[in-house]
């Protein structure tokens, strides 16, 4: 799937307030959103997260965009904001460090870690591939909605162009 | 000057604005005061009160949002203060209230007696920033802030309070108050 249509399966899905920290993986994303003029870009991811707890808390349905070191950032935020007072949004978070696939040193432990983490704080994921990304972002839409939970799409190099 | 009278000078002039109150004493002491419905009492997610106060502001246009922060909560967050320069919201009004110490944990200092917070705010670009040590010139500047446009920033210089102030926990189920705060928000001001 293209950016263009990744960020317009978004928008069809209801999102409309997107920000976060960049990954190269999601570059054409960041780019589309920018593009649009309907993105901000944070300085951290746990402010991110703030912000779209500020902006859920407004009526908005937000989007937070981060490399899944910044997850290890998120922490904190996810268990005691949107977790704990049911402040939902959608993380799209890229998997670098992925098990078995070479890449920078600084990527390697929260690459392995980062699953069990999200299962250990109780955030709802899915790891989609190329096949299966619309599906799962209609799940996470269901889960946001129904739920009232943050949701994360784990995202490997090249699901999203 | 101590949280309790500067929350008490500030809170008789709120009318609609929405306030999202940083966790710890903040939250305990205003809540103890007013329990407003368009409160927002964080719990933990220690240094977030500006970025949740900014995507409000971002959410909410026609609303004022403030923000009642602490030296703690600010200096854990600096960035926030960027972000909030960058993006300009008008309706925005940040309070941090400077005991200099994080009451919470036992009164360890902060650094905020070594770095002026408010001028951390003007170098970034809120529109005014400035620092008031009592209950005269916080009402004061509070009262001449509230109708204009931000962001502006207000840091208010507290004593801090000893450490066996009792103070009742916020009663309100978490996600409870979040969906009725939402709700709140949904409706015109």
């Amino acid at each position: 799937m293209t950016a263009a249509e990744f960020v317009a399966r978004l928008r069809a899905a209801q999102f409309d307030f997107f920000t976060g920290v960049p990954c190269s993986l999601i570059k054409g994303v960041i780019a589309e959103l920018e593009a649009q003029r309907d993105y901000y870009p944070e300085t951290r991811e746990d402010a991110a997260l703030g912000l779209a707890a500020g902006a859920y808390l407004g009526g908005k349905q937000p989007v937070v965009i981060m490399q899944n070191s910044g997850f290890g950032v998120s922490v904190n935020a996810l268990s005691s904001l949107h977790l704990l007072y049911r402040l939902p949004c959608l993380l799209l978070i890229t998997w670098r460090g992925f098990p078995g696939e070479a890449d920078a040193p600084e990527h390697i432990i929260m690459g392995r870690a980062c699953v069990s983490l999200m299962d250990d704080v109780g955030l709802a994921h899915r790891q989609p591939d190329a096949d299966s990304i619309e599906a799962d972002l209609h799940w996470a839409s269901a889960v946001i909605r129904e739920q009232g939970a943050p949701a994360a799409l784990l995202l490997r190099k090249g699901v999203v162009k | 000057m101590r949280l309790v009278e500067a929350l008490g000078v500030v809170l008789p002039h709120l009318r609609d604005e929405l306030v999202i109150h940083a966790n710890g004493f903040i939250t305990r002491e205003s809540y103890a005061l007013v329990d407003r419905r368009l409160n927002f009492y964080m719990l933990g997610s220690m240094g977030l009160a500006s970025s949740i106060g900014l995507g409000l502001a971002l959410a909410q246009p026609r609303r004022r949002v403030l923000v009642f922060d602490g030296d703690g909560n600010l200096l854990m967050n600096l960035g926030s203060l960027a972000m909030t320069a960058a993006l300009q919201p008008v309706n925005f009004l940040h309070l941090c209230f400077d005991n200099g110490v994080y009451a919470s944990t036992g009164n360890q200092r902060t650094i905020s007696t070594q770095v002026r917070l408010e001028a951390l705010a003007a170098a970034a670009g809120y529109v005014a920033a400035a620092r008031v040590t009592t209950p005269e010139d916080l009402e004061r500047t509070f009262c001449d802030w509230l109708p204009l446009s931000g962001p502006r920033f207000l840091l208010v210089r507290i004593e801090p309070d000893g450490e066996e102030r009792p103070l009742p926990r916020v009663a309100h189920a978490p996600d409870v108050m979040a969906a009725q705060f939402r709700a709140a928000c949904a409706r015109e001001p």
